[in-house]
């Protein structure tokens, strides 16, 4: 351990709106608080291994230019010079981009993400690429082709997934914000398993051009905090119509933050019946039930609603998300970018080797569950009738909607579980994402926000939003947030870096 | 058996049975998905951008003037158009296809149930149009080896500058009956978006291509026969070559008491035959499903009203009228409505002044005029010669100050020069003569240099006299007036 | 609904994936779990519900036929396993395009 190594109290453990005050009363600068950031991933990730990629030159000269532009006295935004862990499934121009999977080893995209830009365009400090399941598939991030990524809560056991890295890196402070990207609760899963905050937007308001696919119609980009309030904000800073990506949605005005603080007193809402499953772990329901009363102190009106297609709503996920990607990463042949197999006796040969050998396990058997569900003689049965359970799985939403401004349940039905537990077993990894899988299906907004520990291990509270209730989904976070004032400090440093 | 005898029991008792699905590439300046450019022949891979790439995170963003085109296109196929309709992921693994699915249109299409009347040899033929869709092209192979084919190479390499380029594919119903008709079909159609300027549809760039379905059955049975399909067919003479090849191949099978199967057969141009392609190591399946990457296409009221309003004059349209009007054959009429600027141009040589006579018009505007257009290395948007000069010549002639011959000349000149009709005329010598004194000293001298034909027209042999008057025409090069001459060798021979 | 070991075998020449025998048998066992589960949904009636294949509503985002850049041959070409003649190189192709 040197002296220099940075502890608690570093500029490193301060949220992105306590960095800005910083900034702006000229206490720190953005190369200093870059540094910091630098310097806790250097000596924490050989343990996490949250990041892929350390853009450590790029994001001190980013930071600089932030410095620069203060001095010169120009409007910066809100997180002008606040660093953030992204993951690498946006593309970055010039910059090394994996998606997780050793088919893009070497893949270094000719563009960058419009969330890329936006984030570049507010000043926003870009640290490297963060770790993930291999193409977004899986809830432990176990399934990265690079390895695993470990919880700061509890270096032995998993951050959740897909967005592990990102998640792992805000909650050990290596940056205070994190872009993930949530498909069926890769957001939110792993935010309630590092006890941060993770926030799934209405499908549509952040653009995914520059997301490398998964599954297309449930994708969406969003943000990681340590608060919510970073959350809002940084939402507001990616979100917002893009004219290259066809399901972005125009002309919404994207105001997250101006009445965050306004409570919940009179806000309705629903506590959804089929969210509190048997097989929930006793320590899970404690925190969301302490969570509930905590709301209904605050002034919001509980009742309780039922839904019940979504007991069909994790059947009807693992039917579309992996028909998608199974259309999806076709590109992914060995002609144009990433590996490519040797000797091969015909281009059939080249791309049948090259994909045996550049996915793994998981990404593999959803493109083959994919493939079936989609061929001929079956697609009725299963993707077809699954289009169909989505529709009802909107339908009772909307009328749900009609009572309640809000509905809520636990994120995740467990707390962070031992690296390798689950890995063999698909259909019980699946079930990390019961809670979080309809909001995507009906592409609703949704939140994870920390509500208490379970045996020293983070729980998350999620409260779900119909399309384009943000502002008022993370005014309640907010509240709930300061009224539980949990410390967002997860763990000794020195332990992570053991 | 034999050839002969296999024909003759053919012949009698199958009828072929043709359905086309025809894939034109559409005019738009940018292609379907993204905003690169579609300009032909550019360098290789210079035309792509993420998205036609298929780069990973790349999506698409529908070109709204495509989808203009296609509905174009139905509504002038009198198809209704889908209130609406949506892409589809069309999924199959190729190497010039960079996303390994083609975004194309399947039961949702934006197009259904229309029609086209085809003149086949004089006779009406109303073909049923299935469908009209929207998809994009796929990139080039060029395949390096011995063969230059894509059998027997050793390995290939892809251009993705045409990757992405709208096409429509407008599906026919089964309706033709021979090699005739689906040829005419095909000019018609190819006459109909050129028309709608929606397509410059040129078969030799490859921007039009056609699919054929045949299959025969016996006369008068409703069910249809095995069917086999002619993949890709990019000439009107290929397509007609094909069809009746196929066809004749079916009947030969046939009545050699063999079993047609049904397949995918690739049409050699050079050895005039269709050929099985290589086969599928296991069946296709496309595995369509809803393109989650674009949103639906609702056609509103307004919009396809408005588009209706404002079709052109479409070429049967544009026939009827101007047969009408001109009192062309039909043979004409069809030759000067195929290209709509061959057809403007007649049309403003003809209307600008007052009594030319069409028939004269039509044959300068398609003869002499294309003759010089290719010998000068022009086009008729680039023709130095404009309808009003050409009009100007046409007078003159119709005026009798120039003979067809010296007209010819001059023609030839306002290729070069910026003058006058009139100008060249007077200022090459070329006016016609018709002043009996100045042709009778040719006139004589000829008969004089020609005893025998004078003496075979004297004989009752009246055709001679043609070769003479060419030998005055020659004399004067070619500025005699020809009624004139004949008549002063008539005299002269004859007194 | 059990998936045959055939079905396996045709679901992966589709997907192009050279599998071996052992993830063959794994997926075999695996892929029927799944759509064991995945029946629950096979036998929910669904008469007149219409399939929802996006989430939003939206319509007709078309963008206007105007060219933009693309990128430059060597952007294009940069991320290519091999190329030749300023194209993508690829292995010979022993089918035509269906």
């Amino acid at each position: 351990m040197s002296p220099a190594a940075p502890g608690p109290g570093s500029l490193a453990d301060l949220t992105g709106h306590e960095l800005a005050e910083r900034f702006a009363s000229g206490a720190a600068t953005a190369v200093q608080a870059t540094e910091a950031a630098l310097e806790r991933i250097a000596a924490t990730d050989e343990r996490l291994h949250a990041f892929l990629i350390v853009t450590g030159d790029q994001a001190l000269e980013a930071a600089g230019e932030v410095d620069a532009a203060r001095e010169r006295g120009e409007r910066l935004g809100p997180l002008a010079g606040v660093p953030l862990a992204l993951k690498d499934v946006l593309v970055t121009k010039g910059v090394r981009t994996t998606a997780g999977s050793r088919i893009l080893e070497e893949f270094v995209p000719p563009y960058d993400a419009t969330v890329v830009r936006r984030l570049r365009e507010a000043g926003v400090v870009i640290l490297g690429k963060t770790n993930m399941d291999e193409f977004a598939m899986g809830s432990s991030t176990e399934n990265s082709g690079f390895g695993p990524t470990r919880n700061p809560w509890d270096t032995d056991r998993v951050p959740g997934g897909s967005s592990g890295g990102s998640a792992a890196a805000v909650a050990a402070g290596q940056a205070p914000l994190g872009i993930g990207t949530d498909t069926g609760g890769s957001i939110r899963q792993p935010a309630a398993l590092c006890g941060i905050v993770g926030v799934k937007p209405t499908y549509g308001l952040v653009s995914r051009y520059g997301l490398i696919a998964f599954a297309s119609s449930l994708d969406q980009v969003g943000p990681f905090a340590r608060d919510v309030r970073d959350a809002a904000t940084l939402l507001e800073t990616i979100a917002g119509h893009d004219p290259m990506d066809s399901t972005s949605i125009p002309d919404v005005p994207v105001d997250c933050t101006s009445r965050l603080t306004d409570g919940v007193d009179g806000l309705r809402v629903g506590v959804v019946k089929e969210l509190f499953l048997e097989g929930t772990e006793p320590g899970v329901l404690a925190r969301v039930r302490e969570g509930l009363e905590r709301l209904e102190r605050l002034g919001a009106r509980l009742e309780e609603c039922s839904l019940p297609s979504f007991e069909y709503a994790l059947s009807a996920y693992y039917l579309i998300a992996p028909a998608e990607c199974s259309s999806n990463l076709a590109r992914y042949d060995g002609v144009r970018w990433g590996l490519r197999a040797k000797d091969s006796a015909d281009v059939v040969d080249m791309m049948q080797r090259t994909r045996q050998a550049g996915f793994g396990a998981e990404v593999k058997r959803r493109v083959m569950l994919g493939t079936y569900a989609l061929s001929a003689g079956y697609y009725d049965a299963y993707y077809g009738q699954a289009q169909k359970v989505r529709t009802l799985v909107r339908r009772e939403l909307d009328d749900a909607y009609q009572r309640f401004d809000l509905l809520v349940g636990p994120t995740a039905p467990t707390v962070a579980f031992p690296i390798g537990e689950k890995a063999d077993d698909p259909l019980a990894m699946y079930l990390n994402d019961v809670f979080t899988i309809p909001v995507n299906l009906a592409g609703n907004a949704a939140v994870s926000v920390p509500a208490g520990l379970s045996d020293g291990l983070p729980v998350g509270l999620q409260l779900i939003a119909p399309a384009l209730g943000e502002a008022t989904m993370l005014r309640a976070a907010w509240a709930f947030e300061q009224d539980l004032g949990l410390s967002t400090r997860p763990v000794s440093h020195e332990e992570v870096r053991s | 058996m034999t050839a002969a005898v296999a024909e003759e029991v053919g012949a009698r008792r199958y009828e072929t049975v043709i359905g086309i699905e025809t894939h034109c590439e559409l005019g738009t300046a940018t292609k379907m998905f993204c905003a690169c450019p579609t300009t032909f022949g550019a360098e290789p891979n210079t035309q792509v951008c993420p998205v036609c790439l298929g780069e990973p995170g790349s999506l698409p963003v529908a070109n709204g003037r495509a989808v203009e085109f296609a509905a174009r296109i139905g509504l002038a196929l009198h198809c209704r158009i889908a209130e609406r309709s949506q892409f589809h992921r069309k999924n199959y693994f190729y190497p010039d296809m960079p996303k390994n699915y083609q975004i194309s249109q399947y039961d949702e299409p934006l197009c259904v149930g229309g029609w086209l009347d085809v003149d086949v040899e004089g006779e009406l033929r109303r073909i049923g149009i299935t469908r009209v869709h929207l998809e994009e092209d796929t990139g080039k192979s060029l395949h390096v080896g011995a063969t230059g084919r894509i059998h027997g190479a050793d390995y290939s390499l892809v251009d993705y500058n045409r990757a992405g380029i709208p096409l429509v594919e407008i599906v026919s119903e089964p309706d033709l009956r021979t090699a005739d008709e689906a040829r005419a079909y095909a000019e018609e159609l190819r006459a109909v978006l050129v028309a709608l300027g929606v397509s410059d549809a040129k078969l030799e760039e490859g921007s039009m291509r056609f699919d054929v379905n045949v299959s025969i059955r016996p006369v008068g049975h409703a069910e249809f026969g095995t069917k086999v399909e002619l993949k890709n067919l990019n000439s009107l003479r290929s397509l007609h070559r094909a069809v009746a090849y196929e066809a004749e191949r079916q009947r030969r099978v046939l009545a050699e008491g063999g079993k047609l199967t049904q397949e995918t057969r690739h049409w050699d141009e050079g050895a005039g035959r269709t050929e099985p392609m290589r086969s599928k190591e296991f069946a296709t399946d496309y595995r369509y499903f809803p393109e989650p990457d674009l949103v639906p296409i609702e056609a509103t009221a307004s919009w396809v009203d408005g588009l209706r309003a404002e079709l052109p004059e479409l070429p049967a349209e544009q026939r009827a009228r101007l047969a009408e009007a001109t009192g062309l054959p039909a043979k004409e009429v069809g030759w000067l409505v195929r290209d709509p600027e061959v057809l403007a141009y007649f049309q403003t040589v003809l209307g600008r002044g007052a009594g030319r006579d069409p028939k004269v018009v039509a044959g300068w505007v398609m003869g002499q005029l294309q003759h010089d257009l290719r010998e000068f290395g022009h086009t008729m948007a680039s023709s130095p010669v404009g309808p009003e000069r050409l009009g100007e010549l046409l007078d003159l002639l119709a005026a009798g100050t120039v003979s067809a011959t010296a007209a010819k000349d001059v023609l030839a000149e306002m290729f070069n020069s910026e003058a006058s009709p009139a100008t060249i005329v007077e200022r090459k010598g070329l006016a016609q003569i018709s002043d009996t004194g100045e042709l009778e000293a040719v006139v004589e001298r000829v008969v004089a240099a020609n005893p025998d034909l004078a003496d075979k027209f004297r004989g009752g042999k009246r055709g001679v006299l043609g070769a003479m008057v060419g030998q005055v025409m020659r004399e004067t090069r070619g500025r005699a007036n020809p009624k004139l001459v004949s008549d002063l060798l008539e005299r002269a021979i004859g007194g | 609904m059990p998936i045959s070991r055939a079905d396996v075998e045709h679901v992966a020449r589709l997907a192009r994936l050279a599998l071996t025998d052992e993830e063959l048998d794994r997926f075999q066992a695996q892929l029927s779990v799944i759509l064991e589960e995945a029946d629950k949904i096979t036998r929910l009636p669904t008469e007149g519900v219409p399939p929802t294949a996006h989430p939003l509503p939206r319509v007709n985002a078309w963008r206007d036929d105007v060219p933009g850049p693309c990128l430059t041959r060597e952007e294009a070409l940069s991320t290519a396993p091999e190329i030749e003649q300023d194209r993508f190189k690829v292995p010979r192709i022993i089918e035509e395009a269906p």
